[in-house]
């Protein structure tokens, strides 16, 4: 009996061990290094953004300079 | 004359948040997941939209108290980029909670005090649209803009929280609640709503200056 209890408690801890392994993250990506796949992509687009912005105030500087 | 330093802190905070708000650790939440890191994008929306309304409001009640056009022209441009932040918020938003929530739109109370609150702004837009003497159209805009700001406040501040709502922070509870319990979060949240805020600032400086040459065009100045 008390072996049996033993062994029910014993897959109760595994089972919820296994529940908690089972939220998702990002952690085969990475592992595989592929999130900074993702980084430079962002980082790309925040660079072309701001130099855009960049652009634009210089531009805007003139036009006003120019007044 | 411009000053460049808050420009390169802007782009310093904002290239920090897309990079740490990629890689630092974030706390595991089933649900949640990854896109917790949401956090750091979406939210900052909202608030570089309240600060450019808040800049308006204050432009507003300038214009109405000096009559000069060009405290319309920062009024006019504060709201117009403030608009812009505020659909991307929802779109972000969205996003996020078809996901999370399992449905784009679950007319949540804040979703719908913060529709409400765009639509007032998007008549804003029309009502100036509709106007074509220049004087008229910046007092009477501008009265209008009061208005709406003031109609914001409970909209997006008091109704949701006076409900059960999805988002946190609402339902009685002060926002940031559960965040309070992951420092590390705040590493990187903080410095991203600067950095939005700044960002907002900038593009809304960029127009102002765009209107500015045009209004002196138009007056001759």
């Amino acid at each position: 009996m008390g072996k049996r209890i033993l062994i029910t408690i014993y897959i109760l801890m595994i089972s919820v061990s296994f529940a908690s392994a089972e939220t998702e993250m990002a952690d085969t990506m990475r592992s595989n290094g592929k999130i900074y796949v993702v980084v430079t992509v962002l980082a790309t687009i925040f660079a072309g953004i701001f130099a855009f912005l960049v652009y634009l105030d210089r531009k805007i500087n003139k036009l006003e300079k120019g007044k | 004359m411009r000053k460049w330093w808050w420009k390169i802190l802007c782009l310093l905070l904002v290239g920090y948040t897309v990079v740490g708000g990629m890689l630092m650790p974030v706390p595991r939440l089933n649900i949640l997941n990854e896109t917790i890191r949401n956090l750091y994008f979406h939210v900052p929306m909202w608030f570089t939209m309240i600060v450019l309304f808040s800049c308006a409001f204050y432009y507003s009640i300038k214009y109405l108290r000096t009559g000069d056009l060009k405290d319309d022209v920062y009024a006019l441009q504060f709201t117009n980029t403030g608009i812009f932040f505020s659909i991307l918020g929802m779109l972000t938003g969205m996003e996020w909670a078809q996901y999370t929530w399992g449905a784009a739109w679950s007319n949540d109370p804040k979703q719908l005090g913060t529709a409400l609150s765009m639509l007032i702004y998007f008549a804003y837009i029309i009502l100036r649209g509709g106007l074509k003497d220049d004087e008229k159209r910046a007092k009477i805009s501008a009265v209008y803009n009061v208005f709406a700001f003031a109609m914001m406040i409970p909209l997006i501040f008091i109704l949701p929280r006076m409900v059960d709502s999805l988002h946190p922070g609402n339902g009685g509870n002060p926002a940031f609640k559960q965040y309070d319990l992951d420092s590390g979060m705040r590493l990187v949240f903080y410095p991203a709503v600067a950095g939005w805020i700044l960002l907002g600032i900038w593009i809304a400086d960029l127009k102002i200056r765009v209107g500015m040459i045009s209004y002196k065009k138009d007056f001759d100045l």
